[in-house]
């Protein structure tokens, strides 16, 4: 569906959003772009979109070029940009009837779609609400039943989620899931377990750069080596220290006294395997009180360490 | 087509159903009948044998209506889309850029032409309390409404230039009143350059809008005029296509 080869966007001014990408989305996908602010993913996006030019490479949506088959594309593309641009003057019903004229669907066919892509998206009660009065949650759901108003093959959204409340994020994540299958979608964020709830496959893009791309549970797993595994319990200094040393699946480990007689154990497993079953037998045997037995959920901060350290040590 | 209509339609609403339009409206109509007080005061103490319409484009007011007005209708035009983000949904959708343009003009134009109706209101107070039948004649009035249209299209197509190239609306307006007054001081100098041999002259001459203006008030059409006004506004509407364009080869 999406066919991306050595894009690069360099802007007036010399700075370059994004540097050389290569990617291709199959039709049907969820596919999560995930990145810092300023990774190039909303460039990415906009070129995706026809909105702006590519510098160099080439962009295709359903085989038509971006630039040469502008028309062609856009048509097919569903986009929703950043902060979610509405007209806030307009009624809801309004807007998206205007907006799926502009679309180029027929008078007859437009109402049609509008009333199915609102009882889709939940406007069904707001529709002769003005838009500027509405919620954040709402306005987001207007944005969204725009981007699906005329059944584009391929949906592009831009943050869908920032700045909603868990509740409304949850809306609108079961919304963008609810459309796989169907159509295919790229999201981008900032937030890892949206893109691990939501998204088949993730993009990792850094300074410009895809560094990664992967499902969300390989990534995991690639991470898992990097996670640790936090416990405490209630036992001598002495023999904690030597059951750890002695233990073959800790790296690594580092004690410090909590409240108490309780210590706290940060364990760092070898292989990447989960210590916590090993843990809770070591204390069940020995008859120490546990009370605390967490697996640290690794970052978003850390997957960028981890994806962008092999970049750095090359550089060195 | 359907596509410009929709656009169409847009624009007007975002006219006509804000109170802006209104606003605007309301300063036209304030102006023109100001204007005319201080007209028929005028005529009232030294009497006058040319239609008063001839004499309306005599004043500065004309000027000055044009001068103010002009800026605030078009500054929203392309600047707000640009500030609201909305430019990008807009311009994401399979629509093209001429029909954007073209779309914006014309609800420009169309409210521009609304604004002006009052004129007629004053015209008729003229007419029936004067007994000057030359205020209300079909001749002069379609004379004046073109002169008024076609210098409309002119500061109005600047106008839409100058919101294309800016992102905040009140640099749109100011660009827009530049030009304008540059316009205008550009006929000014015209109007009091006498014409002669030098080419130079003969060039300043099309930009004489105040004897060009006088010519449509009293009902006569220079083509010369017209042709004038029409290629300077495809001119400004050619080079705003171009700025809305230009995105796609930034």
């Amino acid at each position: 569906m999406i066919e991306v080869a050595n894009l690069t966007k360099r802007y007036a001014g010399g700075r370059t959003a994004v540097d050389d990408i290569s990617f291709t989305v199959a039709r049907g996908e969820i596919v999560g772009l995930l990145g810092p602010n300023g990774a190039g993913k909303s460039t990415t996006m906009r070129v995706l979109s026809g909105f702006m030019p590519a510098t160099s490479g080439t962009v295709k949506v359903g085989g038509f070029d971006v630039f040469h088959d502008s028309d062609e594309t856009r048509r097919r593309i569903g986009y929703m940009p950043e902060n979610n641009p509405l007209h806030p003057e307009m009624r809801v019903r309004e807007y998206l009837k205007f907006r799926a004229r502009l679309k180029g669907l027929g008078w007859k066919k437009s109402r049609e779609r509008v009333t199915t892509v609102m009882e889709q998206c939940g406007l069904t009660d707001v529709g002769r609400r003005i838009i500027g009065q509405l919620s954040k949650g709402y306005k987001q759901r207007v944005g969204l039943a725009d981007a699906l108003v005329h059944d584009p093959e391929l949906i592009i959204l831009d943050e869908p989620t920032i700045g909603l409340d868990p509740q409304q994020i949850r809306s609108v994540r079961a919304l963008i899931k609810s459309l796989a299958g169907k159509h295919t979608v790229l999201i981008s964020t900032h937030i890892l377990p949206e893109v691990e709830m939501m998204c088949g496959r993730v993009l990792i893009m850094f300074d410009g750069r895809v560094l990664a791309s992967d499902t969300p549970e390989n990534l995991q797993r690639r991470m898992a080596g990097g996670s640790q595994v936090i416990a405490e319990i209630a036992a001598p200094l002495a023999t904690l220290r030597t059951v750890w040393e002695n233990l073959p699946e800790v790296a690594q480990f580092d004690l410090a006294a909590g409240e108490g007689e309780f210590f706290r154990c940060a364990l760092t497993p070898r292989d990447g395997e989960d210590l916590r079953p090993l843990i809770y037998n070591l204390a069940r045997v020995n008859g120490w009180p546990l009370r605390e037995l967490t697996r640290s959920r690794h970052s978003l901060e850390d997957i960028y360490m981890q994806v962008t350290r092999p970049t750095t040590e090359e550089v060195e | 087509m359907s596509i410009f209509l929709t656009l169409l339609r847009r624009e007007l609403a975002s006219f006509f159903l804000s109170l802006t339009g209104y606003v605007i409206i309301a300063a036209i109509t304030l102006l023109v009948g100001l204007s005319f007080v201080v007209l028929i005061a005028g005529v009232g103490n030294d009497p006058f044998t040319a239609p008063v319409t001839e004499m309306f484009y005599g004043t500065f007011y004309f000027w000055l209506i044009l001068l103010l007005a002009t800026p605030v209708i078009t500054m929203r035009l392309f600047a707000l889309e640009k500030a609201s983000g909305t430019f990008e949904t807009l311009m994401t959708t399979p629509v093209g850029d001429l029909q954007v343009v073209l779309a914006k003009f014309t609800a420009a134009i169309f409210f521009y032409m609304v604004a002006w109706l009052p004129l007629l209101a004053c015209l008729f107070l003229v007419q029936h309390f004067t007994n000057q039948s030359g205020a209300l004649d079909a001749g002069t009035m379609s004379g004046m409404y073109l002169g008024i249209f076609l210098v409309g299209c002119v500061f109005l197509s600047m106008g839409c230039l100058a919101s294309a190239i800016s992102c905040s609306q009140m640099t749109a307006a100011m660009i827009s009143f530049v030009l304008g007054v540059s316009l205008f001081s550009l006929a000014y100098l015209a109007k009091s350059t006498p014409v002669n041999g030098h080419w130079q002259t003969q060039v300043l001459a099309y930009f004489n809008l105040f004897d060009q203006m006088h010519d449509f008030a009293r009902g006569a059409l220079d083509t010369r005029a017209v042709i004038f006004y029409a290629s300077a506004t495809f001119l400004f509407l050619f080079l705003t296509l171009r700025v809305v364009e230009s995105r796609r080869w930034k």
